[in-house]
């Protein structure tokens, strides 16, 4: 199977928690030991409790797109260390890392592809490249995945998960907030549909721009979302956080999210939504 | 203007600025000697001033940004707009105090001006949230530039905060959701937007009420993705180390408008902002008003083009 094939390559996050002979998992949140295969088979969805492990960008193409119809674009382009920034590690270094560990070129992927037939740009990220966080790349790429559904009046999906903001590029990260969420206004004002889907985790700068700005906005189950970090908010109010704060169901129960969907429920809802706008003919495969 | 509050690297300015007024005390009887003990000292005090001020370093900017005297929001206003009448509420949960917004007059021209807004004793503070907003106030904000753009009158903001406050209520009722949507918003008001950094420019919740077609920055102000503190905390293990973030974020006007992100840098009254609020409010007006001058003219449909534009310039990468 293609998706077991890919997602394999993908299990970089996971290898803490697999048990020494690599056949076994431990799921994160039931503890119930788990056959990786299986689990494999059920989109690392725990078979027991439902827990959603964490895929990679590879992981959510298959997931989401008719197989081999993903054509990515702009992944030539690549970051540099304008300001020469410097913590325990130089940012140059964290990059070539990154790369280096992931094969990717940055913590956002896009490409053209169709989703039951219908033709979709999917914008991807990953968690794995420097905590999937938003710098001058992750913010242009998306920003043209957003002009790309609009030359061609096709739906824009956006895959989140991210950490915020990469404070490495310090202001021109933040700069990409206002970037990308005034290139889907425009998608706005043409009437081109975007679709954002949620996954864990989705926060900070991320969060307070693109994600939040879709015309349905879709999350995984039990993922975390939120504009400040849980612990940020812990320190300054001085107090525990409710029990799940900040999860998928809170923000349904707050009104911030349309709905939550199960993995292997997700290309299917796609399909129902993008069916409900008025997308040309040639985008409905008719 | 005397202050009370004298940063550390002040203090060689402060003690010759008292020494000149001790002697001005008892130079009541006009004595030629002290008077020109005086000037000698006033000449110094300039001088020292000026270079003091021309060699800050980058954590040094940041706490003028947060002097306590510094002129907040509402100190600009009551000094450069006219009828100012405030506008309170989201119209959908409360007033946020946090966030300042409302209308008046930029000498004849009417405007709606919005700014983050301190307090400038304990009550005032607690009860303005030391300028971090909730999203009612990005909404209230919202809900006054709408209602600009909707009779085409431009619109100014003053960014001036610590960030969005990180709490429970904040993330209940949508504070990525509320700075989200001002920032897709206000990239495609058909009215003419000027941003002026006044204080503190920390991370979404600045960029909240933040996109405009001219951003500005006051010469001793900060502007970045997170606090020097915050970001310290996270990479540097330790929010001791915020001055050494401060230089490796490059926060201050001068590195901003070299990584072009802001348009220019107005300068403040010698000695810094919070010594002399009329002339740093005539200063940031007679700004704001060029800026609104060379836009008024654009036809709203090229000017929402080119401030998507300019964003969409932002940031560095190769291909
Ligand atoms: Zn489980």
């Amino acid at each position: 199977m293609e998706w077991f094939k890919r997602v394999k390559r993908g299990f970089a996050t996971q290898v803490k928690k697999e048990l020494p002979n690599g056949v076994w998992i431990k799921c994160d949140h039931c503890g119930e030991i788990l056959y990786k295969k299986e689990l494999d088979r059920n989109l690392n969805v725990c078979t027991k409790c439902d827990y959603h492990f964490r895929i990679n960008s590879d992981g959510y193409i298959s997931l989401l797109a008719d197989k081999g119809t993903f054509k990515e674009f702009n992944s030539n382009i690549k970051s540099i260390d304008k300001l020469k920034f410097k913590d325990s590690k130089k940012y140059s270094d964290r990059l070539k890392d990154a790369m280096h560990k992931t094969g990717l070129s940055e913590a956002v992927r896009t490409g053209t592809c169709t989703t039951n037939k219908i033709p979709v740009v999917l914008t991807v990220m990953d968690f794995r490249f420097i905590g999937g966080s938003m710098g001058s790349v992750v913010g242009e790429k998306i920003a043209r995945a957003a002009d790309k559904s609009l030359e061609t009046r096709v739906p824009l999906i956006i895959v989140s998960a991210s950490g915020g903001a990469r404070m490495q590029e310090a202001a021109l990260s933040l700069m990409q907030m206002a970037k990308t969420s005034a290139r889907l206004g425009m998608l706005e004002d043409a009437k081109v549909p975007y679709i954002s889907i949620l996954t864990h985790p989705t926060t900070g700068g991320v969060t307070a721009s693109f994600s939040m700005l879709g015309d349905v906005i879709l999350a995984e189950p039990g993922a975390l979302i939120g504009f400040a970090g849980p612990r940020v908010i812990k320190q300054t109010i001085g107090q525990d956080l409710p029990d799940g704060f900040q999860r998928s169901e809170f923000l349904l129960e707050h009104g911030f999210v349309d709905a939550i969907i199960h993995r292997k429920d997700m290309k299917e809802r796609i399909r129902q939504i993008l069916t409900f706008f008025p997308i040309e003919d040639t985008a409905t495969g008719k | 203007m005397a202050t009370n509050y004298v940063l550390e690297f002040e203090k060689p300015i402060a003690e010759i600025e008292k020494k000149i007024a001790e002697l001005r005390e008892y130079s009541i009887s006009e004595d030629i000697e002290i008077q020109n003990e005086v000037e000698r000292l006033e000449a110094k005090a300039q001088k020292l001033r000026q270079e003091t001020y021309s060699k800050l370093t980058r954590w040094q900017r940041v706490q003028l940004a947060r002097h306590p005297e510094r002129p907040y929001t509402l100190d600009y206003i009551s000094r450069m707009i006219d009828d100012f009448v405030e506008l309170h509420g989201d119209r959908s949960f409360r007033d946020d105090p946090a966030i300042v917004s409302g209308i008046g007059k930029l000498d004849k021209m009417p405007v709606a001006i919005i700014g983050h807004q301190k307090g400038r004793d304990t009550k005032e503070k607690l009860r303005r949230n030391f300028a971090m907003p909730n999203p009612e106030g990005y909404r209230k904000a919202l809900r006054v530039m709408n209602l600009a753009a909707h009779y085409g009158r431009p619109i100014i903001c003053l960014l001036d905060t610590p960030g969005a406050y990180p709490g429970i209520g904040a993330e209940e009722r949508g504070q990525a959701e509320a700075i989200a949507r001002n920032l897709r918003e206000m990239s495609h008001l058909p009215v003419p937007i000027i941003i002026v950094v006044i204080g503190e420019g920390a991370s979404g919740g600045a960029l909240g009420i933040g996109v405009g077609d001219r951003i500005l920055m006051m010469e001793n102000t900060w502007y970045s993705v997170i606090s020097p503190e915050g970001c310290a905390a996270i990479l540097y293990r330790d929010a001791a180390n915020a001055p050494q973030a401060a230089e490796a974020m490059r926060v201050t006007p001068n590195d901003l408008l070299e990584m072009g992100v802001i348009d220019k840098i107005i300068e403040e009254p010698p000695g810094a902002a919070h010594n002399d609020y009329d002339q740093a409010a005539a200063i940031i007006k007679k700004a704001i008003k060029e800026e609104i001058e060379s836009l008024q003219d654009i036809p709203p449909k090229i000017l929402i083009k080119n401030r998507i534009e300019k964003f969409g310039k932002m940031g560095f990468w190769s291909e």
